[in-house]
């Protein structure tokens, strides 16, 4: 067992693990953030994704110790208090969701596919990026609207800021 | 219509949770003292258990129980059943082999449970699993249908000599024949259609609990139908009494077909609750999914369609041999009959049908119903027919459809369908005229001069939803009714619930529901609450699957909604002394016509409820049920066609373009229903052109991962070009089809005749992976 700390969504937290827990199991089992998800077990679905030190990792192939001292953003932390984040609303604009299961790990790595873009996106790219992640409901047709239109509210985001 | 009423394409209700992260699926749940359960499964495809020792698991730490087959067998838990009895053509029943919750003596697929660890933690579970020894004597297996049907094949269950479940036909043999002998051209073609895993992104899971002093159980469940679940758990599998036990599915994160089964880990789960006197939670991952969760499709099929000099369809022939793996889960017999068979009719005019179906034992994982279950492969085979007789006869295929649709409704086929209403020719056409199917050609011969394949192709499917009148479907076998129920309940302040037996997992529910009430009443869906997915709350429902719950569940909801409407104006109309047929219902309000006065739905409500000056004899309160029972399936169906380039250096495929062109009926929300075409789509492309199960000789599944079993990526799927046809639906008030499995229907089809024509070669299987596409240009 050890003690691992780390920032989580803002607020520093501490909890004790065994040496071989997960990340994503610490996000859920440990912190009750049920938002990040498991659909698979070979690091191919992308429904964990969470972001650590602003950069989208799948959350099933760190181990909880590997992330200590590091700042974690998950599906929970993204949204101001009651104003979601640009990439929220696009989902939900766009219907970019259907069950939900793999749409918190979609919307993570979608974020950092636009900030890694600086926004410059065209759907081939997006189709491209979104590669890791496994959606079995919508065909992506919509998510890959979800993310120009959101790279888009980003833009505009950032230039207001 | 409102700007949420029907035809409205209002944003999700249910979202807002989704999207940050707050839904509440099953693995989400903890309950106080809760206990996890890991799965010992058969590492062979077929085998003898000798012996389990879990003597050393039992020492491990956390380990609070092992349980193995023979203690399901002892405590008198029942084994799984199929729910739909299939009479062979020698008029004897369908031979069902035993199948319990553990295998006690005998396992029949890789995967299959023998043991279970309960411990404190997943991890202590897991871990303890490891120490349980189990001995096997193997056996050999059968690892698909023409290992099963080969003379001299093993043996998978006493009751069902040669490995055969039935031998069931349709329609009329000797007229069929004889429209073959008579024929001008005869087109036919050997087929399989390919098996899939459903693989719903969130794994199947199940906590139960157990209070003893009450003897009550609940069970949170990844169901598409929680009240099937509680009934076949307490009618047929002796876990509880109905009143004893409470179904809940929470938020599921997608089914497909898959989570409309009962399995072994949930009847598992709620038994050991019992036994341990904990809690029990139990969670699959990727892999068991694959090893446990009920694959799709697995056909092996003749086919044969007889043409007169006129090119009109005169007869079609098919023999099928269907794969339903080790054991017979829950409508798997009914798949590759009623489902499929009944379909082959396609959209045309075709006088004399005639199918056989075979259905039998593999060393596999049980098949069933997956998205479009039975239609998906019926469509295929008629579809692959007609390109195949265009090509073969040198006409256009679209041509050769058009000749050959149905034209007069209602159309009674062959094999038992009475289509009600459609327009064929209207869907093909808007499909041709999205894709620009004369420019076609020329498009081509540009390809060609760069040196690429190009090819088009068209699919006009129909389906049947919304499965119903239940008599009708209890004659052809059934273990269950057809029908829906609903409840709408008025709160005193006005705001509105509505309890439905459909379940949403993805189909949008929470808002196409509200979108009705918003219609009828004029009041904002804000007012209105969703409520599904318990058995405690919901009376009693059929679920999700079939493209059903529009058709039936939405149908429910008016027919209790038309109760609540009449009572109301009653009220309404005593208040406000004047007659109830004035009465009309607008924004929200109840007016008398042609005055000025009105009375709002809150005040209306909190009359019913005070009580104190309601129409003499009239009941307190504003609430009523309906039970709706169908009188005949829907029939959505469309024309779907795919244009694709084809290199032949390396075999891939690329889409240049895929149209839709689809008739759904009346539509309540067009956003979501693209949505569910969409996807149905992916699922459709991904059969043809990367998805597949492989099984090795030994039984073992190759495709057990994401790592193996190619599921479609962003970057495999084009963007889709929708439109929609309309011929409304005379079989229910709201005139709606259902549209969950059409793209899943239709579209396998739509690509293979594409690259067919491209590479022009009519010979290529499913999946078309670069591989087989390449060495069908090449040889």
């Amino acid at each position: 067992m050890s003690t691992v700390k780390l920032t989580v969504n803002g607020k520093a937290v501490s909890a004790e693990v065994e040496d071989r827990t997960l990340l994503v199991h610490l996000l859920r089992d440990h912190l009750n953030l049920t938002g990040t998800h498991v659909g698979c077990d070979t690091s191919q679905c992308g429904a964990c994704v969470v972001h650590i030190d602003g950069r989208a990792v799948k959350s099933c192939t760190v181990l909880a110790g590997q992330a200590a001292g590091s700042n974690v953003t998950t599906i929970e932390g993204i949204a101001k208090g009651d104003e979601l984040h640009p990439m929220q609303a696009a989902f939900r604009d766009n219907h970019g969701l259907q069950c939900g299961y793999c749409t918190p790990g979609m919307i993570m790595s979608a974020i950092d596919i636009v900030h890694r873009h600086s926004g410059n996106l065209d759907e081939a790219t997006v189709r491209h990026e979104l590669e890791g992640n496994i959606c079995r409901c919508t065909g992506y047709h919509n998510i890959v609207k979800a993310v120009l239109d959101a790279a888009g509210r980003m833009k505009v985001a950032q230039a207001a800021e | 219509m409102g700007v949420e009423g029907i035809g409205a394409s209002v944003v999700r209700k249910e979202d807002r949770r989704f999207i940050t992260g707050k839904g509440r699926y099953v693995d989400d749940i903890k309950l106080v003292g809760m206990t996890h359960a890991h799965f010992i499964r058969s590492p062979h495809a077929h085998a003898k258990i000798k012996s389990i020792d879990t003597s050393e698991a039992m020492k491990m730490p956390g380990v609070v129980g092992v349980l193995t087959g023979q203690q399901v067998v002892d405590d008198k838990i029942g084994n799984l059943i199929c729910g739909w009895a299939i009479t062979s053509k020698d008029g004897t029943g369908m031979k069902m082999g035993a199948w319990p919750a553990m295998a006690p003596e005998t396992v029949r697929f890789v995967g299959q449970a023998v043991a279970v660890v309960i411990a404190e933690t997943k991890n202590q579970a897991r871990d303890a699993a490891e120490a349980v020894v189990v001995n096997y004597e193997e056996l050999p297996a059968v690892p698909d249908i023409r290992a099963a049907i080969a003379p001299g094949a093993p043996q998978l269950h006493p009751e069902a000599p040669g490995n055969v479940i039935y031998d069931w036909t349709i329609g009329d043999e000797a007229a069929t024949d004889a429209a073959f002998k008579s024929a001008a051209n005869v087109v036919s073609l050997d087929i399989t259609n390919n098996r899939l895993v459903p693989n719903a992104m969130e794994p199947r899971a199940a906590i139960a609990e157990y209070n003893e002093p009450e003897e009550h159980f609940t069970l949170y469940t990844t169901s598409q139908n929680p009240h099937v679940a509680r009934l076949v758990l307490s009618a047929f599998y002796n876990i509880a009494q109905e009143h004893k036990l409470r179904v809940v599915a929470p938020d599921v994160g997608g089914g497909f077909g898959s989570k409309i089964f009962i399995y072994p880990e949930e009847m598992v789960a709620l038994w050991a609750s019992k036994k341990v006197g904990r809690p029990v939670k139990w969670t699959g991952d990727r892999t068991e999914a694959f090893l446990t969760d009920a694959h799709g499709r697995d056909h092996l099929t003749k086919a044969e369609m007889a043409f007169d000099k006129d090119n009109k369809v005169t007869g079609l022939r098919v023999k099928t041999y269907a794969n339903l793996g080790g054991y017979m889960s829950l409508f798997s017999s009914s798949v590759p009959t009623y489902l499929y068979a009944t379909l082959l009719s396609g959209q045309y005019n075709i006088p004399n049908i005639f199918a056989e179906v075979i259905s039998v034992y593999t060393n596999t994982v049980p098949v069933d119903a997956y998205r479009g279950a039975g239609r998906p492969e019926a469509s295929f085979v008629v579809e692959r027919l007609m390109e195949t007789a265009a090509r073969q006869l040198k006409v256009d295929p679209a041509e050769l459809r058009k000749k050959n649709f149905i034209t007069q409704f209602p159309h009674q086929t062959p094999v038992i369908m009475a289509y009600d209403i459609g327009d064929f020719h209207a869907s093909l056409d808007a499909a041709m005229k999205a894709i620009d199917y004369a420019g076609f050609p020329a498009r081509k011969a540009k390809a060609k001069s760069e040196g690429k394949l190009r090819g088009i192709g068209i699919s006009c499917y129909i389906e049947a939803c919304g499965i119903a009148p239940s008599k009708a479907v209890g004659s052809l076998g059934a273990g269950v009714g057809l029908w829906e129920s609903a409840e709408v309940r008025v709160n005193p302040v006005g705001t509105i619930e509505i309890l439905t037996g459909s379940h949403s997992h993805g189909q949008g529910h929470e808002t196409t529901f509200c979108q009705l009430i918003a219609d009828r009443l004029g009041v904002p869906i804000s007012q209105v609450q969703i409520v599904h997915g318990d058995t405690d709350k919901v009376q009693f429902g059929m679920g999700t699957y079939g493209s059903r719950s529009a058709a039936v569940g939405l149908t429910a909801i008016l027919k209790a909604m038309e109760k609540v409407e009449a009572k109301a104006k009653k009220i309404a109309a005593h208040q406000l002394e004047a007659s109830e047929n004035d009465i009309v219902i607008e924004n929200g309000e109840f007016k008398v016509a042609g005055t000025d006065k009105s009375l709002a739905l809150p005040m209306v409500a909190l009359a019913a409820y005070t009580a104190h000056n309601l129409p003499d004899g009239m009941e307190p309160g504003l609430k009523e049920g309906a039970f709706y029972d169908p009188t005949n399936f829907t029939f959505p169906a469309g024309a779907y066609i795919c244009e694709m380039e084809v290199d032949a250096g390396t075999g891939k495929s690329t889409f240049v373009n895929f149209v839709a062109a689809d008739d759904f009926g009346r539509l309540i929300n067009p956003m979501i229903v693209e949505g569910q075409v969409h996807g149905g789509l992916a699922q459709g492309i991904g059969q043809a052109l990367l998805e597949g199960v492989v099984y090795d000789s030994s039984g073992q599944l190759v495709t057990a991962s994401f790592m193996d079993y190619t599921m479609p990526r962003a970057d495999d799927l084009p963007s889709f070009k929708l439109s929609h046809t309309t011929t409304l639906c005379p079989g229910n008030p709201l005139g709606v089809k259902g549209c969950g499995e059409a793209g899943a229907i239709g579209a396998s089809a739509a690509v293979i005749n594409a690259i067919t024509d491209a590479i022009d070669n009519n010979k290529l299987e499913m999946p078309a992976t670069p591989d087989r596409v390449w060495h069908a240009i090449h040889g």
